[in-house]
C-alpha cells in the first residue's frame, strides 16, 4: 500500500543527506515500524510521504498514489499525527475534533465508531482546550484527530516520545485494534524495545535502511551468538573485555555488557572468565542470551 | 462555502478566546487615536526668552511687555549681559535670547532705524524655527505701531507698502487636529491589519498546526481567505469606531466628502495591507522574526506617509519612497475625503495605484507561500 524505492533528499543544498536511497514497501493492513534513533531520517520519510516534503529523487506512492503527483488524492486518504503536538491549543479537545472533521468534509458522528474507544477516554475533557491536556491526553487527542476521516493509511511520528510507560503500553494496545480494523498503519519510534510489538520493522540510521524484516527474523539473523557479562566493577570490565583477542565485540547494556566472540568455540564461555578472573574481577556471572533488537541495531550499525 | 465558514468562526473562537490579543486589537489603537492627536501639537508654546535689555527706555519696555503678552513666549531671563542669557541657553532653561542694544530709543527716534539682535538655539529645530519666525512677526507688528506713532498718517498711507491677508482653506482655524487624526487613524488601521495577519499565520507555522492543516484536503485559497477575512472584518471596526466615536465625537470632526468612498477606498486598502501580511508571514518562521520585519515595515510606512512631514519638502529620493508607500496615499485619500470633501474623480488615481498594490503584494505573497511549503 505505501512503497518506496530509492528516496532521497537532502537539505541546505544537499550538505546534509538526511535520506539516502531508501527503498521499503509496507503491505495493506500491516503494522510496520521503523525504528533508528533521533536524527536517523524518520521524520523526513514521513513528511514526503505525507506529501508534505518533495523528494529530491526516487519514487514514492501511497496507495498507488505517486506522492508528487497524486498530493491532493492522498490528502484525503491518509492520517497523519506528527511528532510535535500539532492541534490547536486554544481550542477544546471537541472543537479540535470538529475542525478536522469538517477539513475533511465529515462528521464526527459519521465515523465516531472507529475512534469511540480511544474518544471515551478522554470525553470527560471534552471541553477543555487542548493545550491544558496531559501528554497522554494530548497524544490520544492527536490520534483522534487523525482517524477522524477513517484514513486507510495511518502515519504516526515518533507517538509514544515522551509518554509514561503505562500510557505507551496503551497506545500499543490501540494501534492493534485499528490494525485489526484494517488500517496500514506506519509507526516510527527510536525506542527499540517498541520494534517487536510492530509487524514488520525497518532498522534505519543516517538515513539508510539497515535491515527490513520482521523482528523475530531480524533477531534470528543475528550473525553469532551472545553473551552478558557481568561483574563488580563494570566500567573496568568493559575496558577488559576489549582488551581480550577472543571477543569480537563488546558494549554495555543495562545492568550486562554484551558480547560476541570472534570464533564460535564450546569453551569461550570458560577461557573468557579464567582470564577475567585473573584479572581481579569478581562476582563474575556470564550467560547466553537472545538477541533484542538493539542488539541487532548495534550489530548493524557497527558494519 | 462550508469549510471556508467553519475556518472563519475557528479563526474567531481563537481571536476572541486570546486575552492579550484582543485589547491589543481594539484598545490600543482607540487609546492611541485619543492620545496620540492632543500630544502631536504644532503650535508651539511656553516659548523660553532671556532679554538682554540696554537700554531700559520706554520703548524697550514697550516691546519687552508686547513679547510677554503675546501668550508664545515666557520670560526665563531679564538682564543687561549677554554672556549671562547664553548661560541660560546652555544650561537649556531658556531657547532664545533677544538683546536691545542700548540707545535703542534714540536711535529709533533719532535715525529712524535700530537693529535688534536675536540668538535661537536650534537644537530643538522646531522650536527654535516657530520661536524665531513668532518673535520676528511681534517685532514686525511693534515696528508698525512705532511707525503709526510717529509718522504723521497722511505721509505714511504715500508710503506703497504690500500686506498679506491669509486665509485657511478647509480647515478656517488651522485646527491640526482636524489634520492629524484621520491620518492617525489611517495608519493605527495599517498596523492592526499587518501585524495581525502576518502574526497569526507564522503562528501556526510556529506551533506547528500548519503540519497538521497541510495533510488535509483543504485548499489554499480558502486557508488564505480564512485567514485574511477576520482580519479585514477587523480593520472595518477600528476603521468605524475611530470615524464615528472618536473622530466624530471627541474630536468633532464630520468627513465633508462621502463616508461610502472612505469605505470603498479602505476596503481595497486592506486587502493590500493584509497581503502585505501575508506576504511577511510566508518570510518567517517564528513570531518574533514577523514582529520584527514588520516593526521595521510600519516604522518606514509610518515616517515617510506624509503624516507628520510634508512630502513635497522631502529630498526627491525621499519622495519616491513616500510614494511606494501604500499607506501615504490613505493618508492622503482620508484627508482629502474628510476635510476637503474630495469625491470619486479626484481620489480615482489613489484608487488605482491601491488596486495595483493589492495585487502587487497578494501575487507576491501566493506565489511564495507555495514555494515555501
Amino acid at each position: 500500500m505505501v512503497t518506496l524505492q530509492n528516496i532521497s533528499k537532502t537539505y541546505n543544498k544537499g550538505a546534509i543527506k538526511a535520506v539516502d536511497q531508501v527503498s521499503f514497501k509496507v503491505k495493506k493492513g500491516e503494522l510496520f515500524g521503523l525504528i533508528g534513533p533521533d536524527g536517523a531520517g524518520k521524520t523526513s520519510i514521513f513528511r514526503m510521504l505525507t506529501t508534505l516534503l518533495i523528494p529530491d529523487g526516487g519514487v514514492a506512492s501511497v496507495n498507488g498514489l505517486d506522492v508528487v503527483t497524486g498530493y491532493k488524492e492522498i490528502r484525503k486518504q491518509v492520517g497523519y499525527m506528527p511528532g510535535k503536538f500539532s492541534l490547536y491549543q486554544d481550542l477544546t479537545v471537541e472543537e479540535n475534533l470538529n475542525f478536522f472533521a469538517t477539513l475533511f468534509n465529515t462528521t464526527v458522528q459519521e465515523n465516531y465508531d472507529l475512534i469511540k474507544e480511544i474518544y471515551v477516554q478522554i470525553e470527560p475533557f471534552k471541553t477543555r482546550r487542548a493545550g491544558k491536556l496531559s501528554g497522554g491526553m494530548k497524544q490520544k487527542l492527536a490520534l483522534c484527530c487523525a482517524l477522524i476521516h477513517r484514513p486507510t493509511v495511518l502515519f504516526l511520528d515518533e507517538p509514544t516520545t515522551g509518554v509514561d510507560t503505562v500510557s505507551r503500553k496503551e497506545f500499543w494496545d490501540m494501534l492493534k485494534r485499528l490494525k485489526d480494523q484494517g488500517i496500514t498503519i506506519l509507526v516510527s519510534t527510536p525506542y527499540m524495545d517498541e520494534a517487536t510489538l510492530c509487524e514488520r520493522i525497518a532498522l534505519i540510521q543516517g538515513g539508510k535502511i539497515m535491515s527490513i524484516d520482521t523482528p523475530e527474523a531480524i533477531i534470528k539473523s543475528y550473525p553469532s551468538p551472545l553473551f552478558a557479562v557481568k561483574s563488580s566493577k563494570m566500567s573496568v570490565l568493559l575496558e577488559d573485555l576489549r582488551k581480550q583477542d577472543q571477543v569480537k565485540s563488546s558494549f554495555a547494556f543495562g545492568e550486562f555488557h554484551h558480547l560476541t566472540f570472534k570464533e564460535n568455540l564450546p569453551e569461550n564461555q570458560q577461557s573468557l572468565l579464567n582470564d577475567l578472573e585473573k584479572l581481579g574481577h569478581t562476582c563474575l556471572e556470564m550467560k547466553e542470551i537472545t538477541p533484542t533488537i538493539e542488539d541487532c541495531f548495534i550489530q548493524l550499525m557497527s558494519h | 462555502m462550508r469549510t471556508l465558514l467553519f475556518l472563519l468562526r475557528k479563526e474567531f473562537k481563537q481571536i476572541f478566546r486570546n486575552k492579550s490579543l484582543l485589547p491589543m486589537i481594539f484598545a490600543m489603537p482607540l487609546i492611541q487615536l485619543v492620545v496620540m492627536p492632543l500630544a502631536a501639537d504644532y503650535e508651539i508654546k511656553n516659548i523660553n526668552i532671556s532679554i538682554v535689555d540696554h537700554d531700559r527706555s520706554p520703548y524697550s519696555q514697550q516691546l519687552i511687555s508686547k513679547i510677554t503678552a503675546s501668550g508664545y513666549f515666557v520670560l526665563a531671563d531679564f538682564g543687561d549681559s549677554f554672556d549671562a542669557a547664553f548661560q541660560q541657553i546652555e544650561e537649556e532653561k531658556s531657547d532664545l535670547i533677544l538683546e536691545i542694544p542700548a540707545g535703542f530709543e534714540r536711535n529709533l527716534v533719532r535715525d529712524k532705524r535700530e537693529k535688534l539682535f536675536i540668538a535661537v538655539n536650534a537644537i530643538n529645530g522646531t522650536k527654535a524655527n516657530l520661536g524665531g519666525a513668532y518673535l520676528n512677526q511681534i517685532i514686525q507688528n511693534y515696528n508698525a505701531e512705532v511707525r503709526l506713532e510717529w509718522i504723521n498718517p497722511a505721509r505714511f498711507n504715500t508710503i506703497p507698502q504690500v500686506e498679506v491677508a491669509s486665509s485657511n482653506w478647509f480647515n478656517p482655524f488651522m485646527n491640526y487636529r482636524f489634520f492629524m487624526v484621520p491620518g492617525i487613524l489611517a495608519f493605527l488601521v495599517t498596523m492592526v491589519a499587518a501585524y495581525m495577519s502576518a502574526l497569526n499565520i507564522v503562528k501556526e507555522k510556529e506551533v506547528g498546526t500548519i503540519e497538521q492543516i497541510n495533510v488535509t484536503p483543504i485548499k489554499k485559497y480558502q486557508f488564505i481567505l480564512g485567514k485574511l477575512i477576520p482580519f479585514w472584518i477587523i480593520g472595518v471596526v477600528i476603521f468605524s469606531i475611530g470615524l464615528f466615536f472618536v473622530s466624530r465625537i471627541l474630536y468633532g470632526i464630520v468627513p465633508i466628502g462621502s463616508v461610502f468612498l472612505l469605505y470603498g477606498f479602505l476596503a481595497i486598502y486592506l486587502v493590500a495591507l493584509l497581503g502585505l501580511g501575508l506576504l511577511i508571514s510566508t518570510y518567517s518562521d517564528t513570531q518574533q522574526q514577523a514582529m520584527s520585519v514588520a516593526f521595521f515595515i510600519m516604522m518606514i510606512f509610518l515616517l515617510m506617509s506624509g503624516l507628520f512631514t510634508p512630502i513635497d519638502s522631502m529630498p526627491e529620493w525621499a519622495q519616491i519612497v513616500a510614494y511606494s508607500n501604500p499607506l501615504t496615499y490613505f493618508i492622503e485619500v482620508m484627508r482629502m475625503v474628510m476635510l476637503k470633501g474630495s469625491g470619486f474623480l479626484d481620489i480615482a488615481r489613489h484608487l488605482l495605484v491601491m488596486i495595483g498594490f493589492a495585487i502587487f503584494f497578494n501575487t507576491w505573497a501566493v506565489l511564495n507561500y507555495h514555494k515555501s511549503t
